[in-house]
């Protein structure tokens, strides 16, 4: 499928190929720089792995074993059970929880307001529409650290500061204006005429977007949710500084003040990292197809 | 427009009054929740920047645009500010040619090729803060497996700190930060590889154009949009780094991973100068929004 380099220098050589030993070098040359490229990308996560089932004396071995001679799913079971407030596996747990609370509401409640605000954008003809929405883009695009000081001291008035509510509502923020202009994209590539053909036969404008529209985007909405999902697990500065207990700290924060304690069982923080990358890493691999085509949807023109 | 027929001015203005109504009640949450948590608190914070406001203070006097006169003549903020454009001019240099690099490999038939596609996704889809962990113990002074492979490689004679200088530390940050972010540059500039027609190659190859010439005029004018909006979001993500600096290097050793970003932070956070860190993060938002209308132009001509 893909036009490939080679084909089309052997075929430039008037039909004749190349000389063999020349293409077969190239194949080598290919080979050696796919293993490398395989090599870069897994061998840093493989041993991010292997750090979480290694036991401690391995870690700290010199000369470093590659592969432990003890290794035990010990820390991820520790983590699940862990009882004992303080305790890093304990703190991993409750971060865990918070991270997936904190996404599923901010992401449930922008999905369920932008998706609206996308059709307008996408559908409806009115005053202001352009301007409007070139607003929801630039605050898109925002850097957390020029809304961090004022939200800060809202947050504090409202004593939302270390709840998860709190940390919804700021990550509605940058969700909601992701949400609807991506969700404003999928829309417009629905032909209008699928729509016009549905009020004509006698359904509403709300009507044909609950029954047209929505299921013919359904790829667009999965693919909205996941990169939704996925920005909220990841954010870290506004969890930094609106949380600071087991109430409200997501995973983020918790690794970063895992790593920043003075003894550091490097085995545990490697086995939180794990739990903490399983759940986009997982999504991603699974979705691929999904996930790729909605990262090159905005970038490409093809 | 589908409600008012044409001809028919009174039932086209309550056509249009409906829309307007319908927009306005789709839009509204959204827009309530942009006020709520986005423009009201940049107002806030402008507001603030005028102010001489500490933490540790009962009193916080007006000083006008004093907060912002200070900040641009301290050696420290411009010291941040060169360290950041390291940061993004390296990082994003990086990505790219790696990221041409990888999706011109990828762009080849050979065996395995899908796998190697998939597994490429990984390390975009890993969260910052476990990309920074990961890389922080892979850089481990004392039993890094960095250390671990370039001694036992002979590469190097003995363990190395390598995040405890400051130009080596900025340096991990960034290969970090490569590791992490090429993957997505190969994606977007693999999928723009896959547009050209193959056709064009062939008639390149017909007038016995080689292998460079045929990147330089036939492929690279291809990819020119890609890689235009590449660098551009890359570049604005680039200035605002934060997460993996505050989990590789907390800023040090010596100030040397300080981006603005951090610098912004530890002047609102640690030194509690609220009105001042307001300043500094509204000069890094003029910025960043300056590169976004850019991104934003290109979107558009795009689509033309």
């Amino acid at each position: 499928m893909a036009s490939s380099f080679t084909e089309h220098r052997a075929r430039a050589a008037g039909g004749r190929p190349w000389p063999r030993t020349a293409r077969t070098l190239e194949r080598a040359f290919l080979y050696v720089a796919a293993i490398a490229v395989a090599v870069a990308i897994m061998a840093p996560f493989l041993w991010l792995v292997i750090s979480s089932v290694a036991s401690g004396a391995d870690l700290l071995a010199r000369p470093l074993r590659w592969l432990p001679t003890h290794a035990s799913f010990d820390r991820y079971v520790k983590i699940f059970t862990s009882m004992q407030p303080g305790e890093s596996a304990f703190t991993f747990r409750h971060a865990l929880v918070n991270s997936l609370k904190v996404a599923a509401g901010s992401v449930g409640i922008s999905m369920a307001v932008g998706v609206f605000a996308a059709y307008a954008f996408a559908r409806l003809r009115f005053v202001g529409r352009n301007a409007l929405a070139l607003l929801f883009l630039t605050t898109y695009m925002l850097p957390p650290i020029a809304l961090v000081i004022p939200l800060y001291l809202i947050m504090g008035h409202l004593h939302l500061r270390d709840t998860v509510s709190g940390l919804v509502l700021i990550y509605c923020s940058f969700i909601t204006p992701y949400v609807i202009w991506i969700m404003k994209g999928y829309f417009e590539a629905i032909p209008v005429e699928l729509e016009e053909a549905a009020m004509v036969d006698g359904a509403s404008r709300i009507g044909s977007l609950f029954r047209v529209i929505l299921p013919l985007s359904a790829p667009g909405l999965v693919t909205t949710f996941i990169f939704s999902l996925l920005l909220a697990w990841d954010e870290f500065l506004y969890a930094l500084i609106m949380t600071s207990s087991v109430n409200a700290k997501t995973i983020p924060v918790a690794i970063a003040e895992f790593s920043g304690a003075h003894m550091i069982d490097y085995g545990m923080m490697a086995a939180g990292g794990v739990l903490a990358a399983l759940p986009p890493v997982l999504i991603t691999l699974i979705l691929q197809k999904q996930i790729i085509s909605g990262l090159t949807a905005g970038a490409v023109k093809g | 427009m589908t409600s008012s027929a044409p001809g028919a001015p009174r039932r086209l203005r309550t056509g249009q009054t409906r829309t307007l109504l319908l927009a306005s009640a789709l839009i509204l949450p959204s827009i309530m929740i942009i006020f709520g948590v986005i423009i009201y608190p940049l107002l806030r914070a402008l507001y603030l920047s005028l102010f001489e406001y500490s933490l540790t203070k009962v009193s916080h006097p007006f000083i006008g645009l004093g907060n912002y006169a200070h900040i641009l003549s301290t050696p420290a903020f411009w010291a941040s500010i060169e360290r950041t454009l390291y940061f993004t001019l390296v990082s994003t240099a990086a990505e790219l040619v790696l990221g041409l690099l990888v999706a011109l490999l990828l762009n080849q038939e050979f065996y395995g090729r899908g796998v190697l596609r998939a597994l490429i996704i990984i390390p975009w889809a890993l969260p910052t803060m476990v990309n920074g962990m990961m890389w922080r113990w892979i850089d481990n002074a004392d039993y890094g497996a960095l250390n671990a492979l370039l001694t036992q490689l002979h590469l190097i004679p003995e363990y190395r700190p390598w995040l405890s200088t400051p130009m080596s530390a900025m340096n991990m940050v960034i290969i970090a930060d490569v590791w992490k972010m090429t993957p997505l540059v190969t994606l977007l500039i693999l999928a723009s590889l896959q547009t050209i027609p193959r056709s064009l190659y062939e008639s390149s190859s017909l007038d016995g154009a080689g292998r460079w010439r045929t990147f330089w005029s036939i492929v690279f004018p291809y990819l020119k949009p890609t890689i235009l909006i590449v660098l551009v979001v890359r570049t604005m993500e680039a200035f605002k780094v934060f997460d993996i600096i505050f989990m590789m290097t907390r800023g040090g050793p010596a100030n040397g991973t300080l981006t603005v970003a951090y610098y912004t932070y530890v002047e609102a956070f640690s030194n509690l100068q609220l009105g001042s860190g307001a300043a500094l993060s509204y000069l890094i938002a003029l910025f960043i929004l300056g590169f976004a209308m850019i991104y934003v132009r290109l979107l558009q001509t795009g689509d033309n």
